[in-house]
């Protein structure tokens, strides 16, 4: 179990220091420069060398690398060229209204898509497994932004229940806040959900076929408890892959649903920086999400562990 | 369902008739597309940090009207003397800083020495140039001596870029902006809004609303629905798109269109083969179907121009008929200059609905005479390293919006790469004379002089399209330089 966990988590530290190199190469042969783009057309050639030596870009590329993941060890993600602040007040700013959204987002899509899926399971071939494949199959297929906009139009311009867009932010109350979060959480769970019904669906109809099932019928086990119990803890792996991949995902989900809402999030921080080439804001922005991921993977690794005791031992 | 929503609507009614019974409103949410980078005015060109704080929280020595004339601001009255050369401002007395710090001659020394210092990273620079001295005279007056006349020196402080900033508190202005206007800054949620609120002691005629809240919307499909649900009640920079019709058949909301200061050209590489012969900029010239092309970039809204200048500015004249639409013309001229054959060039396009629109239409014009265009798409970062700084492109489409900017055409290492003696003697003079009445000869001349050598395709003037609630009174109908002036705002019943 420790070898197992121990592998892992080297694996997870060359993943961050490889995509550090990568991250900080694909921005640095990006075309253009932050301070021309800063100080547009009009400005003279010495005030846009004054400003590229305020920002530290004419220092060498080696250099600047090293400072940068140097900083990063000790959680100083460097100065933002444009807004002029630590990075890391910036991303912490936009966390708390994209990690909360994506949670809920995440706790949405499976409260709908472990119940569907185990349903249509269930009823394998029957009219509710029809409807609810043929509804996940839609959920698939509709791109998250239109779907947005739809909920947009019926629940805050036709019923007015929501705000369109917008974020009061945490200071204006825990429900205002979560109210702005909702419209925006389902657009990005559906898509989801319907995805991982699906799989939950055929992870199960594999797992129902399997001898032991038989036998805890046999046994005579009420047909719940072995659809619950028996049947769905053994389907839990491939779903737990796939809501591991799905949270990188939602991650990059955000950048559209942020922008069709107007939130503050990372991902319209992440989407912005990169048009104003704060590179310097993209580079913190990807690492954090890297190690996310990472970090995401690993959980799904030892949950692979509790939800299989084989795993526990075997490696 | 049809029951409870007619409930709901009458219980709407009621309220809102409730509401129009007592005062009228003094909020006003705007959204905006953009949010700005920082708050500091004199530190960046972004057009959005002007949209927010311009007239509102800074003021300068001049400021620009709504027709683009030029108003005292913070100087109440001036004197010109020595042939032009210098400026003697007699200021406002009484006036306050917002936080709380008096404002004299000496912080309108420290604004100007700031902005034309060596290390200065002010946008606008050339503003300054000319400025040869500035001098405090007494607390109230304050002497400005140029290099050599300028008759543009009243307009140029006048610019976003120029206005006057507290030595207390101009290093924390990109967060914490602190000026002498109507407004002072309240807060800004990064990402969300940024909210100003009136000032209790401005020095002149008071705001008429209490707050003001620029939320920015980056999405033109999501501004509507904020619109139509009331979030916000006024969008004065409406990034066109296929909702128009929808607000505009809405008797709930005025849509105005109006003139910007963005000249919309065909920009041309005049150093380039072949763009350098003329006639092969004049075939271009007539190639373009300027109706066609503002019908598809900009909805039909757009002035055609045939020269580079606003038709908004008095000293305009109208040459869209130097070289009109003909093609027959435009082979022939082709042929004369030995291109039979036709021409293969590349055409740039930044990421902006009227270029990147405008761009096939054009495209498709040029090939009906035989000149073939790739197209190239670029980003903005990579449009100013590729066309404006490294001057590597033959054609490419952007709209112009610093206001009266026909001098860049005089501008040495320009990127449409132009050079005409006999243009640059104009501009000369032009900064030379203070004289309207020559000035508007000069600025026609000048105008001639751009239109006859075909130095770009000059298409249209970018149109200003403001949508708001239709109680809502007092904000721009054009867009003389990029303000959201809330100084005259009001909501009428």
């Amino acid at each position: 179990m420790t070898a197992y966990l121990g592998k892992r988590l080297l694996i997870g530290l060359a993943t961050l220091l490889v995509a550090s190199v990568v991250v900080f190469a694909i921005l640095e042969i990006l075309p253009g420069d932050p301070a021309r783009l800063m100080l547009g057309m009009n400005a003279t050639a010495d005030a846009v060398e004054a400003l590229r030596n305020e920002m530290g870009l004419n220092e060498g590329l080696l250099p600047r690398y090293l400072a940068w993941v140097g900083g990063m060890l000790s959680l100083d993600f460097g100065r933002s060229y444009t807004y002029s602040v630590p990075v890391i007040e910036l991303i912490r700013e936009r966390a708390i209204v994209s990690v909360p959204l994506a949670l809920m987002s995440l706790a949405l899509s499976t409260a709908i898509a472990i119940p569907v899926g185990v349903f249509a399971a269930a009823r394998r071939g029957r009219p509710a497994d029809t409807v609810a494949m043929a509804a996940s199959q839609l959920g698939v297929a509709v791109p998250n932004f239109w779907f947005a906009l739809l909920l947009v139009y019926v629940f805050a311009v036709w019923l007015r229940l929501v705000p369109a867009g917008g974020f009061p932010g945490w200071s204006a109350g825990a429900w205002p806040a979560l109210k702005a979060l909702i419209l925006p959480s389902i657009a990005l769970a559906v898509p989801q959900a319907a995805i991982l019904a699906r799989v939950t669906r055929s992870a199960l109809l594999d797992v129902l076929g399997e001898d032991f099932i038989r036998t805890a019928r046999a046994k005579g086990l009420p047909r719940g408890a072995v659809l619950w119990r028996h049947a769905l803890r053994n389907a839990m792996l491939p779903v737990l892959t796939i809501m591991g991949l799905q949270f990188g995902f939602l991650l990059a989900g955000t950048i559209i649903i942020e922008n069709v809402f107007s939130l503050p999030g990372l991902g319209r921080l992440i989407f912005q920086a990169l048009n104003q080439r704060d590179l310097i804001v993209v580079e913190g922005i990807v690492m954090l999400l890297v190690a996310t991921i990472v970090a995401v993977n690993l959980l799904v690794d030892l949950s692979y562990a509790i939800v299989d005791p084989r795993l526990r031992t075997a490696r | 369902m049809t029951t409870w929503k007619s409930v709901l609507a009458a219980a709407a009614i009621a309220l809102a008739s409730c509401t129009a019974a007592s005062a009228a409103r003094t909020d006003l949410v705007l959204g905006v597309p953009l949010e700005p980078p920082h708050l500091d005015p004199t530190a960046g060109a972004a057009a959005a940090i002007d949209e927010v704080l311009y007239a509102n929280v800074f003021e300068g020595l001049t400021r620009i009207g709504s027709r683009g004339e030029v108003l005292p601001a913070l100087a109440e009255s001036w004197t010109v003397s020595d042939g032009g050369k210098t400026y003697t401002f007699k200021l406002h007395t009484g006036v306050k800083f917002h936080d709380g710090t008096d404002f004299d001659a000496e912080d309108v020394k420290f604004s100007l020495d700031r902005a034309r210092a060596d290390d200065s990273t002010n946008a606008q620079k050339g503003l300054f140039a000319a400025i040869d001295t500035v001098e405090v005279v007494d607390p109230a007056t304050v002497k400005v001596t140029l290099k050599s006349p300028q008759g543009s020196f009243l307009y140029n402080m006048g610019w976003g870029d120029a206005v006057i900033v507290a030595p207390e508190s101009a290093e924390t202005n990109k967060e914490k902006p602190v000026g002498t206007g109507p407004f002072k800054f309240d807060k800004w949620a990064k990402g969300s809004s940024i909210t100003l609120v009136k000032s209790a002691d401005y020095w002149g005629e008071p705001a008429m609303l209490e707050k003001a809240e620029f939320r920015i919307i980056p999405d033109a499909a999501a501004a509507v629905p904020a619109l139509l649900s009331g979030d916000v009640q006024a969008l004065p920079n409406f990034q066109l798109g296929d909702a128009l019709p929808q607000v505009q058949s809405d008797a709930r909301f005025k849509v105005v269109v109006g003139a910007t200061e963005g000249e919309t050209v065909l920009s041309t590489n005049n150093k380039k083969p072949p763009f350098d012969q003329l006639k092969v900029r004049q075939a271009i010239a007539h190639a373009l179907d300027r109706k066609a092309i503002i019908d598809g970039a900009s909805a039909g809204l757009g002035v055609p121009i045939g020269s580079h200048f606003s038709p908004a500015n008095s000293a305009y004249v109208d040459l869209t008929g130097t070289y009109p639409f003909d093609p027959e013309k435009s082979r022939a001229l082709l042929k004369e200059a030995g291109f039979e054959d036709g021409i293969k060039a590349t055409l740039k396009l930044p990421p902006v609905g009227y270029a990147r629109d405008g761009g096939q239409i054009i495209a498709s014009q040029l090939r009906d005479v035989g000149i073939d265009l790739e197209i190239i798409p670029v980003e903005w970062a990579d449009w100013l390293k590729q066309v404006f700084t490294e001057k590597d492109y033959d054609l490419s489409i952007v709209s112009h919006t610093e206001p009266n900017d026909i001098d860049i055409y005089s501008r040495k290492d320009y990127y449409f790469n132009y050079d005409n003696p006999a243009f640059d003697k104009v501009i000369e003079e032009l900064n030379l004379t203070s004289d309207d009445a020559r000035r508007t000869e000069l600025y026609h001349q000048a105008q001639k002089i751009l239109a006859d050598d075909a130095v770009n395709g000059f298409l249209f003037e970018l149109p200003k399209i403001g949508i708001w609630d239709a109680k809502v009174e007092g904000l721009w109908e054009n867009s003389p330089i990029q303000a959201n002036d809330l100084t005259k705002v009001k909501w009428v019943d």
